[in-house]
């Protein structure tokens, strides 16, 4: 049989949608908190870092992988609302650069921290052991644990879209995303929604550093990297669009992981050369709106 | 918002004081400067390191605070001029100054690259965009382990001895190695004050107050950012050759994020949009790094709470406030 077989090749893409997921989940919360707060949070992978550790922490505490599904993403969205309280807020009105440089000095603080409790040498994150193994998917086997990446992402994004769409609560929030001044003189209290929004997006970020932690295991810098890559994301998904960084995010994944079946040496280099591409093309991204980040 | 910039029309006033004297001399002050420098630095080795990353934030604050271009991938022109100046040396045996020529046309061609491509997004893209090329170019070195020797760095580039025009300097005597770089900074000083002080120069700081306006004024907007990204560009090889031949290899790690982001602290510490700003703030994160190493091998968290610090209640940075205080 020919090394590249069309199971092969469909078995890869599933391994691309599964890594595309963890894209997707920690692209949405920089998406979402940058399309209300007008925030570039440049501390997303620390926090996803801090997601992953967090889930070390409670597991090393006797909780097990399933209380690490609902306890991480409450204590890093509760550290995320923390942060924005006190150290972001005072920094609304003072120019879109200042945000960003903010949450980038608090990276290298929270990186430190990590390293200070937990030390400099990454750790192995079991995978729970009712998702170990792998099922057949049709095309050959697929690791369960991967399948169940898809799924979770899936869930978190339909209860994020229910949330913003269906509850009075999520028109606030898009109505603040709109314009906050509006919002503002009817009577609600915009900086609580972007406490609440802040406190979201960290929380999906810890969420999917939690998913990741099984996968690649857990050391103080892996936030680094994905958020190059998920700045990727979101310059060809467009800025501020969640459905652009779900789509966005899926492609990124299955352009990695594909690129790593055919062409192992530019797996890395794949992705900037299809953002470069986006941007000559469209540099607004699928869904972005020309101008908004003028 | 930040009228600690040169101005020229400071030249047309009648009566001078002491502030707009100073400030007309400003390279002659800033080389005096580093020509003493040396000598109240603990050792020499590190007020080498100081020049170098001095120029670095000096050519990174041209695009951040002077055109308001926030750059997170600036990594990858430092990196490339370390890189080729390094190649030139080790693979193809040329002299130094070929080589440091060679550093910096090649980072010229990266920002070009980088540049054409970061300035079709506007505003807080162009931050994401920087950094994600930066990383692109990153692994590109990383896997060209033939030339750059990957992981492992670049190894050998062994400059022994300058000479020039007949004379022979001991490039290993640290204190001639710091006036050899030294020479390049003040001449880079010397440069920059040149642009900054040209007409292309108040267009930069036009377009940084009011992108609308410069526009409708007739300037090339898109062209200035471009040309001042290579500009940057141009500064941050020349500091990257300097780097290689100072530390004699390049590291893999010149390429790196944090690279990139420690220029930006820097940049920030010191004071964006000011003349000598960028070089006391890498002054002062190169003592913070070695004194606080010294107590704890955990010196990123200082320098982050230091940064934080500066974001929330010194936005002026460091050399920025001095000259707010004292100006008359």
């Amino acid at each position: 049989m020919s090394g590249l077989s069309f199971d092969l090749i469909a078995l890869q893409l599933f391994t691309g949608l599964a890594l595309g997921a963890i894209y997707v989940l920690f692209a949405i919360g920089l998406s979402l908190i940058f399309g209300m707060l007008t925030v570039v949070n440049f501390a997303h992978g620390a926090f996803y870092m801090v997601g992953a550790y967090a889930g070390l922490f409670l597991v090393s505490m006797g909780g097990n992988f399933w209380i690490c599904l609902v306890g991480v993403p409450l204590l890093v969205g509760t550290f995320g609302m923390i942060v924005e309280r006190f150290l972001v807020r005072p920094l609304y009105g003072r120019g879109i650069d200042y945000p960003l440089l903010l949450t980038f000095g608090l990276s290298y603080i929270m990186i430190e921290l990590i390293r200070i409790a937990f030390g400099t040498s990454g750790y192995p994150f079991d995978t729970p052991e009712l998702l170990q193994g792998a099922v057949d998917i049709g095309v050959g086997y697929f690791p369960l644990y991967r399948l169940f990446v898809i799924g979770a992402t899936a869930v978190v994004l339909i209860g994020l879209w229910l949330f913003l769409e269906r509850t009075s609560f999520g028109l606030v929030i898009r109505a603040g995303a709109r314009d906050p001044q509006i919002v503002r003189v009817l009577g609600v209290d915009v900086s609580r929604v972007w406490l609440i929004v802040f406190g979201i997006g960290t929380a999906i970020a810890g969420f999917a550093g939690l998913l990741a932690a099984p996968l690649q295991g857990v050391i103080p810098e892996m936030g680094a990297t994905i958020l190059a890559e998920a700045f990727v994301v979101t310059v060809v998904g467009g800025m501020g669009s969640i459905g652009g960084a779900v789509l966005a995010g899926l492609l990124v994944g299955v352009v990695v992981s594909m690129s790593s079946l055919f062409a192992p040496e530019m797996a890395k280099v794949s992705i900037f050369a299809l953002m470069a591409i986006v941007l000559l093309i469209r540099p607004q991204g699928f869904f972005g709106r020309a101008g908004l980040m003028s | 918002m930040i009228d600690i910039a040169p101005t020229i029309a400071a030249s047309s006033s009648r009566s001078y004081n002491w502030f707009d004297l100073a400030k007309r001399h400003r390279v002659l002050l800033a080389s005096i400067f580093v020509l003493i420098f040396p000598f109240v630095m603990p050792f020499t080795a590190l007020a080498v390191n100081i020049l170098i990353y001095g120029l670095y934030a000096l050519g990174f604050n041209l695009l951040f605070g002077y055109l308001g271009l926030l750059s997170f991938g600036h990594a990858a022109l430092f990196g490339t001029g370390a890189y080729l100046c390094g190649i030139a040396i080790v693979h193809f045996g040329l002299p130094w100054y070929a080589a440091i020529a060679i550093g910096v046309l090649s980072a010229l061609v990266m920002a070009t690259l980088i540049g054409s491509l970061a300035i079709r997004t506007r505003g807080i893209y162009f931050a994401m965009v920087t950094m994600a090329l930066a990383q692109c170019v990153y692994y590109i070195f990383y896997q060209a382990v033939d030339w750059t020797g990957g992981e492992n760095g670049l190894r050998g580039i062994n400059v022994r001895a300058i000479n020039l025009f007949g004379l022979h300097f001991d490039f290993i005597n640290p204190l001639v190695r710091y006036y050899v770089v030294a020479s390049f900074v003040i001449l880079a000083f010397f440069v920059l004050s040149r642009i900054l002080a040209s007409p292309f120069g108040a267009v930069i700081e036009a377009v940084r107050e009011n992108e609308a306006r410069a526009r409708a004024s007739g300037y090339n907007v898109v062209a200035t950012r471009l040309m001042t990204f290579i500009l940057s560009g141009g500064f941050c090889g020349l500091a990257g050759s300097l780097a290689a031949l100072h530390l004699s290899i390049v590291p893999i790690e010149i390429l790196h994020y944090e690279t990139s982001g420690m220029v930006v602290m820097m940049a920030l510490l010191g004071g964006m949009g000011t003349f000598f700003g960028p070089f006391v703030g890498a002054a002062v994160f190169l003592l913070l790094e070695n004194l606080v190493s010294l107590w704890t091998v955990h010196w990123q968290l200082v320098v982050g709470g230091v940064f934080v610090v500066c974001v929330l209640f010194f936005p002026e940075g460091i050399w920025g406030t001095i000259l707010k205080r004292i100006k008359p």
